[in-house]
């Protein structure tokens, strides 16, 4: 297996005594797309909050266990900086309603308050627009505020909002699911060239969107890792009868 | 058991809609006439003398109100200053901590607050700013203002706060923004329109009081801009004008109550301005 | 319940401080500006109830002389005169009791048929609009122009009546402020009255109106006993405002400390008395005195917005 950049260690969390997560360990390659998939409340979302401290925000919220991001204790970090280097994507799009779309993309710097050359700040917004491949549709109205775009093109723009922070993860929490068919296939499409530039983590509940667009899959059922594969292997011979029950579709 | 017929029944449907609707227009009619009496007798009197000139005593002809504008706008920006930053803190307080037992207890106290009768908010700054100052001035009177706005700053900014949605402030924290940056940079921005919509109600509001301003700013028959001297004020002039024994003074207050009717009415129309146009689309 | 054991063990295992800890550890790391904004917005809670405390303490403090030269009889006494240095306070409060709700009786049915035409009936288009904005403009009139005009149109109107039912004419008192009073608060009453119609569950009147029930039977059998308590508490708070109404009372109510002995009576109201002799009281028992109907206003005042309130918030769950 490729080197991991992201390793969970026992990693448990609870919301006051109602536990989400049991003793998961899992090591997520680097540049590439891994899904986590599994029935809803399965706890593939607490997952990934946990990966960026956003879970631990929620009143009653609990967490055990240890996340390393590159060698480094994210427990044990500023949890601003971890957000910083692990970006994510959520269920609905998310832009910022008050700012451009130039705006939204270089949010990250301005509400952080770091100042950006103005000639930085538009190679930024370019760079990312494109990478989010969304440029070529908004680079005339890049001033419009962006809650006026599509929705597959609000989602884009998050994704190009996450990626302007340069960060070492991309969490993409169940991206399409707002979405029409053909925005989510161009979601899925994005995902695919993305993966040269940052790791992805791609939470879905639509075991298809996993089985297009993923290198390595996990399989969570009720808290628990149930199975870890690449995803040709994960899909084909399952080890766990659990993971094939939910595949032919069985339960869930 | 009696049964009505079907015709008594629609009968009395008829005679019970054209009941109410006779008693709602009704009260159209006292809404009219104060309407009609106000332009009437306040158009002939307002002009552009009337706005710029100093009031004159009795017996010498013409005569305005610019005192009294100076001073009421004086006394709207002091009210302002007192009650703008804390309620819209207070407001952020009470949206952020919502759940907790001492957010409960001050949303209690903003409602007590705002049911004070202005009287007793007129004894209140009397007591502490114009005994304590000993004299009247307008910082009294603003202050005074700035408690009656201050309850309707906090609940506007609180509800505008509570509806944005929880996406945003996770969008924003998720870029590893702060807490308080997150609160002050993307949520308060969204409910900008809303929170200032609540600032231009609440200014239409105590524009026209006239109680807490008795005994706190007084009036003065001179332009005066020194905050810690008495003005004058335009509810102040038409009461002072209205109680007067003059009918020459009675329709320089028609005049001031067009004015003031007229200022009102503005503040209630671009409220509505705001709200429309600075809506935020999530 | 056995799982959540399992964690807590786990947990507990892991981290010997508690889990609790284990974040609390972690959000200290975060910066100053945060800490730094949460007492800052805390402060200004803070600050909301030291105003109100404040309010109510210097209303007690300066209140006192005449607290101690009274006692209790303040509030029974209806014998008010500043030149021999006796106050009692009844008076007013019979003035502003009588004014308030004789106010109340002439505004509720105007009240509540708006509450029942614009939350039931026309919930939009161009009827609703133009009485939505009658009302409205109706709320937004300063109380001095309200006085201003009642005591220019108003009292001699009264007046004439007075001649005409042979009671002395003096055209001010507290018929004519209550006139005056009952339009002020026509509006808010109103408002209140439609937000809690307007709350009345859409498939209990569909219940009704299945069975066949005309529109305004179920106008009456469902949604006004349904919304009652909310109505209720609508009047209640405009009885509130009532209370307190300063200006355009004082204006027209003929400012007599006598006990009124007729709705057509020139009479002071609590709020009224204020207005009129604060600035001119220069014994301390006489400053106290109008202190101590301020606090009397204050504490009426408060007791019926806490119940209006509360009594909205119920019908607001219930719905």
């Amino acid at each position: 297996m490729e080197s991991e950049i992201l390793k969970i260690v026992e990693l448990s969390a609870a919301f006051d005594e109602h536990t989400v997560l049991r003793g998961i360990n899992l090591g997520i390659p680097g540049e590439k797309v891994t899904a986590i998939m599994g029935p809803s409340g399965c706890g593939k979302t607490t997952l990934i909050r946990c990966i960026n401290r956003m879970h631990e925000l929620v009143p009653g919220a609990r967490v055990s266990g240890k996340v390393y991001l590159a060698g480094e204790d994210i427990y044990r970090l500023n949890p601003i900086i971890v957000r910083r280097r692990v970006g994510m994507v959520f269920q609905r799009p998310n832009p910022f309603p008050t700012m451009s779309i130039y705006d939204n993309v270089i949010a990250g710097y301005k509400l952080n308050g770091i100042k950006l050359k103005k000639s930085e700040a538009d190679r930024i917004v370019e760079e990312s627009l494109t990478k989010a491949a969304l440029w070529d549709e908004v680079k005339d109205s890049i001033y419009k505020r962006g809650t006026f775009l599509s929705g597959g093109q609000q989602q884009r723009l998050c994704v190009a909002r996450a990626l302007a922070m340069k960060p070492q993860i991309l969490l993409l929490d169940e991206p399409t699911s707002a979405l029409d068919p053909k925005a989510t296939a161009r979601i899925e499409e994005l995902i695919g060239e993305l993966k040269q530039d940052v790791t992805i983590i791609l939470v879905t509940h639509n075991i298809g969107q996993a089985a297009r667009v993923s290198d390595y899959t996990a399989f969570l059922y009720l808290g628990e890792l149930i199975e870890f594969g690449t995803t040709e292997k994960l899909f084909t011979v399952p080890e766990d009868k659990r993971t094939e029950e939910y595949l032919t579709g069985k339960f869930g | 058991m009696k049964e009505k017929s079907l015709s008594g029944r629609i009968m009395s449907d008829k005679m019970f809609i054209t009941g109410i609707s006779i008693l709602s227009f009704l009260v159209l009619v006292p809404l009219i006439l104060i309407l009609i009496y106000i332009v009437r007798n306040g158009i002939s009197v307002v002009n552009w003398k009337f706005l710029v000139s100093l009031p004159r005593p009795v017996g010498e002809p013409g005569g305005g109100i610019s005192n009294a504008l100076v001073g009421t706008a004086i006394l709207i920006g002091l009210a302002c200053v007192v009650s703008v930053p804390l309620g819209i803190a207070s407001g952020i307080f009470l949206s952020e901590q919502r759940r907790s037992k001492f957010a409960y207890v001050v949303r209690l106290f903003t409602e007590v607050l705002q049911g004070i009768p202005s009287i007793v908010i007129g004894i209140i700054a009397y007591l502490w700013i114009v005994k304590q100052l000993g004299g009247f001035s307008a910082l009294s009177g603003g202050i005074a203002l700035g408690i009656m706005m201050l309850p309707v700053v906090i609940r506007s900014t609180e509800e505008t706060l509570k509806l944005i949605p929880h996406s945003l402030r996770e969008a924003s924290l998720a870029l590893g923004v702060p807490y308080y940056r997150t609160v002050l940079k993307v949520l308060l921005p969204a409910a900008l329109g809303g929170i200032t919509t609540g600032i231009i109600l609440s200014i239409a509001r105590i524009a026209g009081e006239t109680a807490p301003l008795l005994f706190t700013v007084f009036g003065s028959p001179f332009m005066e801009t020194n905050i810690f001297k008495p003005v004058n004020s335009l509810p102040l002039l038409i009461f002072n004008y209205a109680t007067s024994p003059y009918p020459e003074w009675h329709s320089l207050a028609w005049g001031a109550s067009f004015v003031l009717v007229v200022f009102v009415l503005g503040m209630n129309l671009l409220s509505k301005l705001v709200a429309s146009k600075w809506k935020v689309r999530y | 319940m056995g799982q959540a054991n399992g964690l807590s063990r786990h947990l507990a295992n892991a981290y010997p401080g508690g889990i609790l800890q284990f974040l609390n550890r972690n959000t200290r790391a975060i910066g100053l500006g945060d800490r730094v904004f949460t007492k800052a917005i805390l402060v200004c809670g803070i600050a909301i109830v030291v105003l109100l405390l404040g309010i109510f303490v210097t209303l007690m403090i300066e209140s006192l002389p005449a607290i101690r030269a009274f006692g209790i009889g303040f509030i029974g006494s209806k014998n008010w005169d500043p030149v021999a240095g006796a106050f009692g306070g009844l008076p007013f409060l019979v003035g502003t009791l009588i004014t308030s709700l004789l106010a109340l009786g002439l505004a509720v049915p105007f009240a509540v048929s708006i509450a029942i035409l614009l939350g039931e009936y026309w919930k939009r288009g161009p009827h609703a609009g133009l009485l939505r904005s009658a009302v409205d403009l109706l709320a937004g009139i300063p109380s001095v122009i309200y006085g201003f005009w009642g005591l220019m149109v108003l009292v001699p109107l009264v007046r004439t009546f007075e001649l005409k039912i042979h009671v002395a004419p003096y055209g001010v008192g507290i018929f004519t402020a209550s006139i005056v009073l009952a339009v002020m608060i026509i509006p808010y009453a109103a408002a209140l009255g439609r937000e809690v119609i307007e709350l009345v569950p859409a498939d209990l009147k569909e219940a009704a109106y299945s069975m066949g029930a005309t529109r305004s039977e179920v106008v009456r059998r469902v949604i006004l006993p349904h919304a009652s308590s909310g109505i209720l508490a609508g009047i209640l708070l405009a009885l509130g405002r009532a209370v307190g109404e300063t200006m355009a009372v004082t204006m027209v109510i003929g400012n007599s400390n006598f006990l009124p002995k007729s709705i057509f009576s020139p009479a002071n109201t609590m709020a009224s008395v204020i207005a009129n002799e604060f600035t001119e009281a220069t014994d301390e028992i006489h400053l106290a005195s109008l202190v101590e109907i301020g606090l009397l206003l204050f504490a009426v005042t408060i007791v019926i917005n806490i119940v209006g309130r509360y009594i909205i918030h119920r019908a607001s769950v219930e719905a």
